[in-house]
């Protein structure tokens, strides 16, 4: 399992990866993620949740730094308890939401995935 | 290119409504019949803007449907989603067709039926216009919009009370709108202390869950001179967008589809932020608001909440913003509000605004599709 990034020509990193990245550049390798910390930006608790999510939900936008490039992400926390700057892990999950109980189609996406984790 | 007029608008009553969505177009659809005096028979195109009818009830090809409901065939038809800007979308759409030439005369109807699902389906559809790396985290536009609030009051030392003040304000002009959906005022102290839904945003910080429909009639001005003397003329729009994936912006605080539509309808109308009398911007969350207000240059970057704390965006402020109730207090039916949007530009313009009426001849409305993925900016003027 990993947190698959995207490395585009130019250097740059996408989480998710896209066909094309940056000015048309094309991806020349994946990063896994999940092997390095980061930092969270910012962050909430949601309490309205949707069919199929915990709740309350704790969210986070985090910023990696791969060798001098900036990659962020959204996940969830494996707790409220942070603060803006904490350095989080990423830890596998199985299941990130129940497939099926919203109103997307359970075979059109993985639901696997990774919170994050304080360190 | 002949400029492109508005002659005619109208609006249900947005809140809880008894009827479905072709109910709702067609009640607002004959309004604006009605008030623009236009025939159905003369009628050339007809758009609908509509997020996700399919969705929420199961009724697709609303388009024809209303068509023929308000005895408008056979002209053209096409159905307008671009998520909560489909209206904005719609506008862009109508003004492209007149335009164009291919329109003398192009009714624009947005709506939404949203009611008889429960929040948490509502808010499902909404958000499943995210990424699948999003969707799957159970991501909302609320929790969109709680990370950001987080974001800018931290970096910009702002205080959680002007975000409250925003709801205030737009409550406050709700009360003279009588198609509004909450026309009552709260107080600060009733904003900050409702239940948290995004931490750090409450209840009073999102707009409501609506029905509701609103519509426009659009044509060249050398035909809208055959029907009145008072009507307003679209002189800016342009449409942008920003990335799908909302945390690859490279800064959260920046909407680039605001600033990227905000700044070709500029272009195209000879207007900047200095000239717009009044301004109607979509404030589904109380931050976006802020973040327009920047995007679109009413206000520095991170300063938008100083002219909140001022009152510069109040009704008797320098720029009155969102007269309407905006969406927090008017109500947001997803493909209508981009349309009640230039419903309430267009009435301020003409001087049909009755108790919000303030002085005005520029007017500008931004309508946000997803948590600033799409984008539609609209300038429009009095007729001179």
């Amino acid at each position: 399992m990993t947190m698959e990034a995207t490395r585009y020509e130019d250097g740059t990193i996408s989480y998710p990866g896209h066909p094309r990245g940056p000015g048309g550049t094309e991806p020349v390798e994946t990063v896994d993620l999940s092997e390095y910390t980061a930092e969270v930006i910012t962050w909430t608790t949601s309490m309205a949740t949707p069919p199929g999510v915990r709740e309350p939900n704790h969210l986070a936008i985090v910023e990696f730094d791969i060798d001098g490039e900036i990659v962020r992400a959204l996940g969830q926390l494996t707790t409220g308890d942070v603060e803006t700057g904490d350095e989080v892990q990423p830890v596998h999950v199985d299941e990130l939401r129940e497939p099926g109980a919203g109103i997307r189609e359970p075979a059109s996406q993985e639901w696997d995935g990774y919170r994050f984790e304080p360190v | 290119m002949e400029r492109v007029a508005v002659i005619g608008s109208s609006m249900t009553q947005f809140g809880q409504r008894d009827g479905w969505i072709l109910d709702l177009l067609a009640e607002a659809g004959l309004a604006c019949l009605g008030d623009a005096g236009v025939d159905a028979a003369d009628v050339e195109h007809l758009y609908v803007s509509n997020m996700a009818s399919g969705e929420f009830e199961g009724q697709t090809g609303i388009m024809n449907a209303l068509a023929q409901d308000i005895d408008a065939t056979p002209a053209y038809t096409q159905r307008i989603d671009q998520t909560s800007s489909s209206g904005g979308a719609g506008i862009y759409a109508a003004w492209q067709s007149v335009a164009s030439g291919a329109s003398d005369m192009t009714l624009l109807v947005g709506g939404e039926k949203m009611t008889h699902r429960t929040t948490g389906e509502s808010t499902d559809v909404i958000a499943s216009l995210t990424h699948p790396v999003e969707y799957k985290q159970g991501v909302t536009l609320p929790s969109f919009a709680g990370l950001t609030a987080r974001h800018y009051l931290e970096r910009f030392d702002a205080p959680r009370e002007s975000l409250g003040k925003v709801a205030v304000k737009n409550h406050a002009n709700g009360v003279h709108n009588p198609h509004a959906q909450f026309q009552k005022e709260v107080d600060l102290e009733t904003v900050l202390e409702s239940p948290i839904v995004a931490d750090p945003l409450r209840l009073y910080d999102f707009c409501p869950i609506t029905d509701g429909s609103a519509a426009l009639m659009l044509c060249p001005e050398s035909v809208a001179q055959e029907y009145t003397d008072e009507y307003a003329v679209i002189t800016g729009i342009d449409g942008a967008t920003d990335t799908h994936v909302v945390h690859e912006r490279e800064d959260p605080t920046i909407m680039g589809g605001v600033v990227e539509s905000g700044e070709g309808a500029y272009e195209m109308s000879g207007r900047g932020p200095d000239d717009i009398d009044v301004a109607e911007l979509h404030d589904m969350f109380t931050i976006l608001e802020f973040l327009q207000m920047e995007g679109l240059g009413f206000a520095e970057h991170g300063e938008a909440w100083k002219l909140v704390e001022e009152g510069e965006t109040e009704r008797d402020g320098e720029l009155p913003i969102n007269t309407s109730g905006g969406l927090k207090s008017k109500g947001h039916p997803l493909g209508a509000s981009g349309v009640a949007q230039g419903v309430e530009i267009y009435e301020q313009l003409v001087g049909e605004a009755g108790d919000r009426q303030v002085e005005a001849e520029v007017g500008l409305c931004c309508n946000v599709g997803g948590f600033g993925n799409c984008v539609i900016t609209t300038i429009m003027e009095a007729a001179q």
